[in-house]
């Protein structure tokens, strides 16, 4: 059984909990994100549960209260790869915008895409136009912290250094990397989507662990 | 929320957001939308004046500072030079201080790093409530 202490805001449940088997959930505040109207059973019990779940290193947090369910905001947050920003984002999803994280997200996605094959094919050139790459590493800098990814952020600022200085090496390392950073941020997001949809799938039910 | 000073109609805001990011676009339209604007897109600076010209009314711009064809600071000198005077707010993902005066002396009413929050928006609406 978990207990917890919770209180809930503006519509949305924060608290502390301590999850099942005693294991002491160290986050002060957890800002559960109301996933109202998505086909509950109101018959649950109307005793507060709080369950945790994951998938790879993809942790979900969800809340019962009066059989609704919240899920927990940003497990993302807590390994550094995305900052308040998202949480934003986040918080402009509603009744009204129902998928505008996905959609947000599956853009920065596509944009992403489109840039990194351009820088590879900029960085293949005899004679490399950095002024063209850094043009590219612009866009990725400013399309990547408009959705608080702040690794890949991080990486295109030494990129674009790399680019100033017109240093080929240090620029291919540098796409590498952000590549790297890229594909893992990746993963992370949609395996989290993923999650989301099985629980919401499941009718907030608890999909077996891994 | 009803804003304008029309008694019969509730008259929404109406907002120009020009900007080449497609992330930012949605961001930004959402976030607007959300806070009672309706919102228009164009993707550089000679689409947002070539609306302007052809007569369009809006009472925000949200101008991206870097976009193809016409830049923002461009674009706000041309829209200034027209006599147009809707508040333009210079949008940037540069932090440079002296990029963003130049920007502003490009004719902007103000200028931010983007993306815009819900709280910088609410003081836009605020600033446009009191000049009804």
């Amino acid at each position: 059984m978990t207990s917890c202490l919770w209180s809930l805001e503006n519509g949305r449940a924060k608290g502390k909990f301590v999850a099942d088997q005693g294991i002491h959930l160290k986050d002060p505040l957890l800002d559960y994100r109301p996933m109202a109207n998505k086909g509950y059973d109101a018959n649950k019990p109307t005793t507060t549960m709080c369950h945790q779940v994951s998938q790879k290193d993809v942790i979900m947090r969800l809340l019962f209260v009066d059989g609704s369910l919240y899920l927990k905001g940003n497990p993302a947050i807590f390994h550094g790869y995305l900052d308040d920003q998202f949480t934003q984002l986040q918080k402009l999803q509603d009744e009204s915008n129902p998928d505008f994280v996905v959609e947000v997200v599956s853009l920065f996605f596509e944009d992403s895409e489109k840039l990194l094959n351009n820088l590879t094919r900029a960085l293949e050139q005899q004679n490399v136009d950095f002024r063209q790459v850094d043009a590219h590493v612009h866009q990725f800098k400013g399309s990547s912290s408009s959705i608080g990814a702040m690794r890949v952020k991080n990486v295109c600022v030494a990129f674009r250094n790399n680019c100033e200085a017109q240093n080929h090496e240090g620029s291919l390392r540098c796409l590498q990397q952000v590549k790297y950073e890229y594909s893992l941020l990746k993963n992370k997001l949609e395996t989290l989507f993923r999650l989301e949809q099985q629980i919401l799938a499941a009718g907030g039910s608890i999909p077996i662990m891994e | 929320m009803v804003f304008g000073t029309s008694a019969s109609t509730q008259r929404k805001f109406r907002a120009l957001i020009a900007d080449d990011d497609p992330v930012i676009q949605k961001i930004h339209k959402v976030l607007l939308n959300k806070l009672g604007f309706e919102t228009q897109v164009v993707v550089n600076g000679k689409e947002a004046v070539d609306l302007f010209r052809s007569g369009a009314f809006f009472n925000l711009v949200l101008m991206d500072m870097e976009m193809p064809i016409m830049d923002g600071p461009q674009a706000t000198r041309e829209l200034r030079a027209m006599g147009v005077k809707t508040m333009i707010v210079g949008v940037t993902s540069r932090a440079l201080e002296s990029e963003k005066q130049a920007f502003m002396g490009a004719g902007l009413d103000d200028c931010h790093v983007k993306p815009l929050s819900a709280e910088i928006i609410t003081s836009l609406l605020k600033k446009l409530g009191k000049n009804k």
